[in-house]
């Protein structure tokens, strides 16, 4: 009987989950407000309903009783999220708030499946960050002073990066994390806001060439570094950002090409000079060659994607747990082989809104600075959901990064509640703007 | 705040971004749609997917049908529930069909995925996870045929060796024997002693597929499509006089026996499989073509075959000295080669140049019987120019009518073919060899012999060849 509930919920979840993901863009279509209103509505009754169901099944698997109470803290939470953001920050983003909240309820599901100690161990975390950038978008509203402050964000981030470099811990060959009194922390997670922080705050105050010069060298050099740290992800994300937010401050096509061709003659560069990258680029090419080892862990995502098909193989039905650090960066395969194809195209669709929500603000924002900032914040987010999802495919070399919101991690996990936070900071700026006009 | 003016061009220079990354998600998007649709299945089918063992817990392993629906493999289930995997035909199919308790093996392994998955129809699968029975998995069809299998079988008799038997212009595989073998049926009993490092036997091997032989003189195939290669237009005029052994230095070459075969030409050469001559002529090639030659007819690469394979090598480099150039042109020194790879090389001749792949599954179908999955030919490339392949092809006939394959001479069909004796170990016994494909002017069946220490080609290999030519033809 458990079977078949299991089976007829896999079907239901994917239909939620769809249906949430439907919601998501046809928002687009409303300009009312108690339109959109309306949808969000929808979107939470999914969500909610989703969440329920999931659990239902995970209590049914594993028969234990924590998961119960684990549910119930989570509908708390997000009741009272939810709740008081509305309540607090009324002109915020509702449709971004559910898309972070469901992007959390798919990380809590998929955890609690894979282990109840780091799902719970998440949660706390998510407890903590939300309370912590809560007053995020508050202080945007009344300090203009970041933008002064170029230097601070660009040298604190620079350093914060060499000193990983330095001293920090190994781990699957690459220096990522600091351990500060028994937490591991990887700050290459934050200094990507400050760096968008950094750019921003320059090009808001020129964009002269000697301010383009500076301001790349800084880049190249926070990229530089990271790739001595062998977080090629992390890498190729600050070089993205950087360079199409150097193309939103001047327009220029001949920076952004010389930027692509020099992307490319370096990323050469690295294959050549750097084995690390080369084993990357194997594993990806062919990774049945080395099933054992460098091809090991793609190879096992790619069983569990495509043996869980379109619809998965439903919740513990599944052996996600082959996957080496499946909790981390190869949380999709866990998704797509559990829950389906469908649902982790769906996933990564709530993605692409947020990004292009991202965007959409970044477009309405008059100062540069504030354009700035929640364009490269977005490019960072982008880049990193098609980091983590084209690696796990096997679509891109697999470069090691986490799916914001879902993955397991403390870093990654505060560092999206900010970047989330700054930009419903800027939501709220731009609407107060819109009604001192009217 | 100095605000210069800010770049009017911004919104425009987002919205490229935007749909820039926006493309590169739909096609993230495609290419997962496209993986699940087209791709997974036979991606997941691999042994190292822990997954589809999963399977069995909810799916009765399907059963491998011969080419005519004759079980080759099922699973009994017991009173008890106990499942058993049966082999109806005990060791005759061993090695291709495999097995599936210790690892898997062979079409168990190749076919593992479809035998684990079941299209029963939808109300008979619900029923059934309802009342918590196993649905039935699907059944493969393969594409061999148990009497030629039997045959072959037969002919080999006791000897160790392998016969491969397949269609040179589909690739299908109709036979595939591997001698010594052992009994699926009583394999958990039998496992230590044939895993055992005192057994020298290895019956767990297919030879088929993994043993590796110098191929003597059927590599006089490639030697002589080398030889054409670098003198195309004077090849024909090749002479050698034949005294039953070659002197070159210090080194001698015998042809087999010491035969003496004369003033011989390419094509007797070829027919009387003329070491002499070979050696010689193998003096006058040159080695970086060879290399590139045999690198075309898939020694040293990977062969397109889905079951355990062994690779052909072949290691002659540029600075190799008179005695191996010598020895390998004979097909001797240090080349060796799989007889699944020489039955492709064969069915390359036989089909104008090009090899098929072979293949083992011809479809999938349902438990009752509805097809599921068609396997179709498909052609793994050329592998030669086709007015080569109708040379060889008619150095191979002669082979028959005027050489040393006369054992496989007859009114009734038509063969063309290649002996070996090859050579492994001093004071022992030549493998004896025989490639070779009938009717010559339409080729329909290609069988590939080796007799471990069976002495020569002509007189061991090539009859057991002629008893599935036989049986082919007088159906």
């Amino acid at each position: 009987m458990v079977n078949v509930i299991i089976e007829v919920s896999k079907y239901l979840l994917v239909l939620l989950m769809a249906l949430y993901t439907y919601w998501n863009f046809s928002y687009f279509r409303f300009r009312e407000e108690w339109q959109q209103n309306r949808v969000c509505g929808r979107q939470d009754a999914a969500m909610f309903l989703m969440h329920f169901v999931a659990y239902v099944v995970l209590y049914l698997k594993s028969e234990d009783e924590r998961v119960v109470l684990f549910y119930i803290a989570q509908v708390i939470f997000f009741g009272v999220y939810l709740g008081l953001y509305r309540l607090f920050y009324r002109k915020m983003s509702r449709i971004l708030v559910n898309n972070m909240c469901m992007l959390l309820t798919i990380g809590f599901i998929i955890l609690t499946r894979l282990s109840f100690e780091k799902a719970v161990r998440q949660f706390v975390i998510v407890a903590a960050a939300a309370l912590v950038t809560w007053i995020i978008p508050f202080i945007l509203d009344r300090a203009w002073q970041l933008a002064r402050i170029p230097w601070v964000y660009g040298s604190l981030g620079l350093g914060l990066l060499i000193l990983v470099w330095i001293v920090g811990n190994n781990s699957f060959g690459a220096q990522l994390s600091l351990s500060i009194a028994g937490f591991q922390f990887q700050p290459s997670e934050f200094v990507k806001i400050s760096f968008v922080f950094f750019v921003a705050a320059m090009f808001y105050r020129s964009t002269d060439f000697k301010t383009i010069a500076v301001t790349t060298a800084m880049a190249a050099a926070h990229v530089l570094v990271l790739v001595l740290s062998k977080d090629l992800g992390s890498a190729l994300i600050f070089f993205l950002t950087y360079l199409t937010m150097l193309f939103v401050a001047t327009t220029n096509w001949l920076y952004l090409g010389t930027g692509l061709a020099g992307g490319c003659v370096a990323s050469v560069l690295a294959y050549a000079l750097f084995s690390h990258v080369r084993v990357r680029v194997t594993a990806w090419s062919n990774p049945w060659a080395d099933i054992d080892n460098q091809g090991y862990q793609i190879t096992q995502s790619l069983f569990a994607i495509g043996t869980g098909g379109w619809f998965g193989m439903g919740l513990y039905q599944g052996m996600p747990y082959k996957i080496p650090v499946v909790e981390k960066d190869f949380v999709f395969a866990a998704i797509s082989e559990e829950l389906g194809g469908v649902f982790a195209i769906c996933v990564l669709l709530v993605c692409l809104g947020c990004f292009l929500q991202f965007m959409m603000l970044a477009a309405r924002m008059e100062a540069m600075f504030y354009k700035l900032i929640a364009f490269g914040l977005g490019m960072v987010y982008g880049t990193q959901v098609l980091l983590t999802a084209g690696g796990v495919t096997k679509f891109i070399p697999s470069t090691g990064v986490t799916l914001p919101f879902v993955s397991y991690g403390g870093s990654s996990i505060l560092s999206t509640f900010i970047v989330f936070a700054v930009i419903q900071g800027l939501y709220i700026l731009k609407r107060d703007d819109e009604e001192d006009y009217e | 705040m100095n605000r210069k003016a800010p770049n009017p061009k911004a919104n425009k220079s987002i919205m490229i971004i935007t749909y820039g990354v926006v493309g590169i998600f739909v096609c993230l998007l495609g290419y997962m749609g496209y993986f699940l649709q087209v791709k997974s299945e036979t991606v997941i089918n691999n042994s190292y997917n822990a997954r589809l063992d999963r399977f069995s817990d909810r799916i009765l392993r399907g059963e491998i049908l011969s080419s005519d629906g004759r079980v080759l493999a099922e699973t009994l289930v017991g009173e008890d529930g106990s499942e058993t995997r049966n082999y109806p035909y005990g060791s005759l199919f061993a090695h291709v069909v495999g097995y599936s308790d210790y690892g898997k093996t062979g079409l168990e392994a190749l076919g593992n995925f479809y035998l684990l998955s079941s299209h029963m129809n939808l109300v008979e699968q619900t029923i059934n996870e309802l009342s918590g029975v196993k649905n039935i998995g699907d059944n493969v069809v393969t594409t061999l045929d148990v009497d030629l299998q039997q045959a072959a079988s037969e002919a080999l008799g006791d000897r160790k060796g392998a016969v491969v038997a397949m269609e040179p212009d589909t690739g299908k595989i109709l036979a595939m024997v591997s001698k010594p073998g052992f009994n699926p049926n009583t394999l958990r009993a039998d496992w230590e002693a044939l895993i055992s490092g005192d057994n020298k036997e290895a019956q767990l091997l297919n030879r088929a597929t993994q043993g590796v032989y110098p191929p003597g003189s059927t590599f006089k195939m490639v030697t002589a499509l080398a030889y054409m290669r670098e003198y195309p237009t004077d090849w024909q005029d090749f002479t050698f006089d034949c005294d039953g052994t070659f002197e070159w230095k210090d080194y001698k070459i015998s042809c087999y026996h010491e035969n003496v075969h004369g003033t011989q030409n390419l094509e007797e050469a070829f027919a009387n499989s003329c070491n002499g001559a070979f050696a010689s002529l193998g003096l006058e090639l040159n080695l970086n073509k060879m290399m590139d030659l045999t690198g075309q007819l898939l020694f040293n690469r990977e062969l397109p075959l889905a079951i355990a394979y062994s690779k052909s090598s072949y290691a002659m480099g540029s600075g190799a000295d008179d005695w191996e150039r010598l020895q390998t042109s004979i097909g001797q020194g240090n080349t060796q080669m799989t007889p699944i790879h020489n039955a492709i090389l064969t069915s390359a001749i036989a089909n104008g140049g090009v090899a098929m792949k072979p293949y083992l599954i011809d479809h999938v179908e349902s438990e009752a019987g509805e097809e599921v999955k068609k396997f179709l030919p498909s052609a793994y490339g050329s592998l030669m120019e086709p007015e080569e392949a109708d040379i060889l092809s008619g150095l191979m006939r002669k082979v028959v009518t005027d050489g040393t394959g006369s054992a496989v001479r007859t009114e009734d069909y038509a063969v063309a073919g290649k002996t070996g004796s090859a050579e492994f170990e001093t004071g022992k016994e030549s493998h004896a060899w025989f490639t070779g494909f009938a009717p010559a002017e339409d080729p329909r069946l290609v069988v590939t012999v080796i007799v471990e220490e069976g002495g020569a080609g002509g007189q061991v290999a090539a009859p057991i060849a002629r008893t599935l030519f036989d049986l082919y033809f007088s159906r």
